[in-house]
């Protein structure tokens, strides 16, 4: 550990990513989650689920579409094989994340760091860690993950309180906040990125088709954005093959 | 549902859920060189997001007009380059806005 040799990336100036950097980048992530959590908050105690059950939920899973899916099952009493399984299908997309992320991840990342930071990622870190243009260090990780975390178990805590007093008008503008924040995060590189529009209209016109046509109603909402991801990405790889990406 | 129960459905929700992300970032140590495994890992995040989004975030909100005013709030703002944070604001605020209007 003594002879680190100080790896301060000879950056010219440019931004280190640091702990300070990642709460930074963090921070936008965990106002809205505290909005999206607050909804999620908000639909658990309307189905019945206890305050501090909604935020246990909250801070041992990190996951909005899982989370909502498992919230189903509990209020319609499901079996522990039907929660596996529907956990297994809608967040088998962060399976996919997580081995991106690995490419981005630098030394400082021991197997204890690994054990541990991977409950964090999201589909917001993942997109924030992953638009990173260099590798990043696990103090980076924690930074970006403490405001996302801490926004999520609040924004529950408040929403399960305040959920039976809340009007349906203020919760169902809520209801549309994860949405617009996936908006927000596909569109500017929609922009400035070939290849990444085709992409994005391909996999939003996949999950309608899947959506809309009764030919697949047999297909559950987790497997669709799979089905739909995947095949968008496989063809927009061997069309548009992005290069010198570190 | 009993709290021991929903206790444990909870467990297991949260084990399924951590296993999914660990086990690559644990397991998964080389670098990939393959361009087109690469360029399938840069496509993904942007593919899912979209096929999460559409058509779901025209349900919502309990309307598909307000949704549909908020869907196109939120893209313009986001075509305007706001943060993460101002456009999830904005799309509510039109929801809520156009929510009394109609």
């Amino acid at each position: 550990m003594e002879q680190v040799k100080s790896k301060k990336t000879a950056s010219s100036g440019l931004s280190v990513l640091d702990f300070r950097r990642g709460l930074k980048d963090g921070l936008p992530i965990g106002l809205g989650y505290l909005s999206v959590a607050f909804a999620f908050g908000v639909q658990a105690s309307m189905l019945g689920v206890p305050w501090f059950m909604s935020v246990f939920i909250s801070m041992t899973n990190l996951t909005s579409a899982g989370q909502l899916a498992g919230l189903t099952i509990i209020a319609t009493l499901g079996t522990i094989g039907e929660m596996i399984l529907t956990q297994l299908v809608i967040n088998s997309r962060y399976f996919l994340m997580s081995i991106t992320l690995t490419q981005k991840l630098d030394d400082s990342f021991t197997l204890k760091h690994r054990l541990f930071c991977s409950a964090f990622i999201t589909d917001e870190i993942f997109a924030v860690a992953a638009a990173k243009p260099k590798t990043f260090g696990v103090k980076y990780f924690h930074g970006l993950s403490l405001c996302p975390y801490v926004g999520w178990a609040l924004g529950t805590l408040f929403g399960s309180l305040a959920g039976n007093i809340l009007p349906a008008f203020i919760t169902n503008a809520l209801g549309i906040a994860l949405y617009a924040m996936f908006i927000a995060i596909i569109i500017p590189p929609s922009i400035t990125t070939k290849g990444v529009l085709p992409t994005v209209l391909i996999g939003a016109g996949l999950s309608c088709l899947i959506y809309y046509l009764p030919f697949f109603d047999g297909i559950s909402t987790g497997l669709s954005v799979i089905i739909s991801a995947l095949i968008a990405a496989l063809v927009m790889a061997a069309i548009c093959p992005v290069k010198n990406q570190e | 549902m009993p709290l021991l129960e929903m206790t444990l459905m909870i467990l297991v929700m949260a084990l399924v859920t951590y296993i999914i992300r660990m086990i690559p970032f644990v397991f998964f140590r080389k670098k990939i060189t393959s361009t087109y495994i690469k360029s399938v890992l840069y496509y993904i995040p942007y593919a899912v997001l979209s096929a999460m989004t559409f058509p779901y975030i025209l349900y919502s909100t309990g309307d598909i007009y307000t949704a549909l005013i908020g869907t196109v709030v939120a893209v313009i703002a986001s075509v305007c380059k706001r943060s993460l944070l101002t456009v999830a604001l904005l799309a509510c605020a039109a929801v809520l806005i156009f929510g009394f209007i109609i």
